[in-house]
């Protein structure tokens, strides 16, 4: 069962503690099957997200890229 | 017309936030047309940067500490006691032992604290520096370390996000002038791909560490902690084992903001992050820790919002009007790279930080900022 809420983190110029971290912490503190959207400015985060996701079991939904920042989602598998 | 600012938290964001303010509005408080109360459940301020130097006997927890009494501007009425609850429509917050406080606008800097709970075995199996007594106790373990394999780890969300860093070049040069480094091994780990969330000083870091041989495991989250057989593992599956476990824990809201429902998943104040405000609230501003900001939670980012928020609060009492001021983001963190050099970092919203080489005066300044603070906290300086 999912929750159609969904979890956005406007992470934007965040340096520290930066999209990542945003990311593992809305992950820690959401229901099973929320999906978490961490609005990124930060170039690493469209490769390490979809590989902490993974080592981590969660689902990765993708990143949709904006005008000059990406959308990046995770749903939270367990 | 009389108005009524309420601060709740006595910490670093509400002591400067309340003195900033009573010095500007001095003459009106006098008048009797506006009251600045501060609502803080401890009556002792610690300063909780000296935690580190504690660990390592370089300060004495009496350095620390203060009374709150004796860091308030002329002009802040302050209450020992513990809010319960928040009653927004109404403007009051409720407390433990008295009648509820009104307001006409209200602050929370209610600050953050550690979630222990979350990883099974970490009180049983680590030791920590985020705490007075964690720190002691941190302290007590250094004095009879004489070498073994010591793992750090970083908990999400933490405050002061370049101390385990700190901590660890501080760990390996202390342990290098006690005659042990040969028979130390030091594993610092991290959460993400790299040795920092900021990507320059992940950078500058990977090469210090590497120079002092830390080993470095990325990709750690702590998930639960076995002290009987001293390991530590990783929700990624990795297992780090341990003679020494030292533990930045995971840290969480007050609960205040769960108990009045206007705190979301782990007790943090969604704010706006210019203003200050809390979401859909037009009277109430929060800063410090407690907020939902994707920033560092750190003692300097309290300083610069209180500087920025009490400006605007100056304006609202006196003039009604809306904030003009904006908080553009602005951290400042010292970072220790041993025991006697330190670099900083300082960056806002726009501009991602560089690390200076490290310097003995950057190290001197700290040491002089750990003495001074108190003058900062009282708007002084």
């Amino acid at each position: 069962m999912s929750d159609e809420s969904e979890i956005r983190i406007d992470a934007r110029g965040s340096f520290c503690p930066g999209p990542m971290m945003e990311l593992i912490r809305a992950i820690k503190g959401a229901k099973v099957g929320q999906v978490v959207v961490v609005l990124s400015k930060d170039s690493g985060s469209k490769k390490d997200i979809p590989m902490w996701a993974q080592k981590a079991g969660h689902e990765f939904l993708g990143a949709a890229e904006r005008d000059d920042y990406a959308e990046i989602s995770v749903r939270k598998s367990h | 017309m009389h108005k009524r600012l309420l601060i709740v938290g006595a910490g670093t964001g509400g002591l400067m936030v309340a003195n900033f303010v009573a010095r500007d509005l001095y003459l009106e408080i006098e008048r009797g047309d506006i009251d600045v109360t501060l609502l803080g459940e401890q009556d002792t301020y610690t300063y909780q940067p000296g935690f580190l130097y504690v660990a390592f006997d370089l300060m004495r927890p009496a350095q620390l500490m203060r009374p709150v009494r004796e860091l308030l501007a002329p002009g802040v009425q302050f209450i020992h006691d513990r809010a319960l609850r928040i009653d927004a429509g109404g403007h009051q917050v409720t407390r433990a032992q008295g009648e509820p406080l009104a307001y006409d606008v209200l602050v929370l800097a209610t600050g953050s604290g550690l979630n222990l709970e979350e990883v099974p075995g970490m009180g049983e199996g680590a030791h920590w520096f985020y705490t007075l007594d964690g720190a002691l106790r941190l302290r007590d373990a250094l004095r009879h370390w004489q070498g073994g394999r010591l793992v750090l780890t970083v908990g999400v969300p933490h405050k002061c996000p370049v101390a385990p860093l700190e901590f660890t070049m501080m760990f390996e040069e202390w342990t290098r002038r006690r005659g042990v480094r040969n028979k130390t091994e030091i594993v610092y780990s991290y959460p993400l791909g790299r040795a920092h969330s900021i990507e320059s000083v992940a950078d500058w870091a990977a090469s210090e560490l590497e120079a002092r041989d830390v080993k470095i495991e990325t990709f750690f989250n702590l998930e639960s902690v076995d002290p009987e057989h001293r390991v530590a593992h990783a929700l990624e599956g990795t297992d780090l084992s341990y003679d020494l476990l030292v533990a930045v824990p995971a840290h969480k809201g007050d609960d205040l903001g769960a108990s009045s429902q206007l705190a979301e998943a782990g007790n943090w104040y969604p704010t706006d992050r210019q203003s200050l405000r809390l979401h859909s609230q037009e009277d109430i501003f929060v800063l410090g820790d407690a907020t939902n900001l994707p920033i560092s939670k750190a003692g300097s980012v309290a300083h610069f919002q209180a500087e920025v928020l009490a400006d605007n609060l100056v304006g609202l009492l006196t003039e009604g009007s809306p904030p003009f001021n904006h908080y553009n983001g602005r951290a400042f963190c010292f970072i220790e790279t041993g025991l006697e050099r330190a670099t900083f970092i300082a960056f806002d919203y726009d501009h991602p930080p560089t690390v200076p080489e490290p310097t003995n005066a950057v190290h001197w300044f700290k040491q002089t900022y750990n003495r001074i603070h108190w003058a900062n906290l009282k708007a002084v300086m």
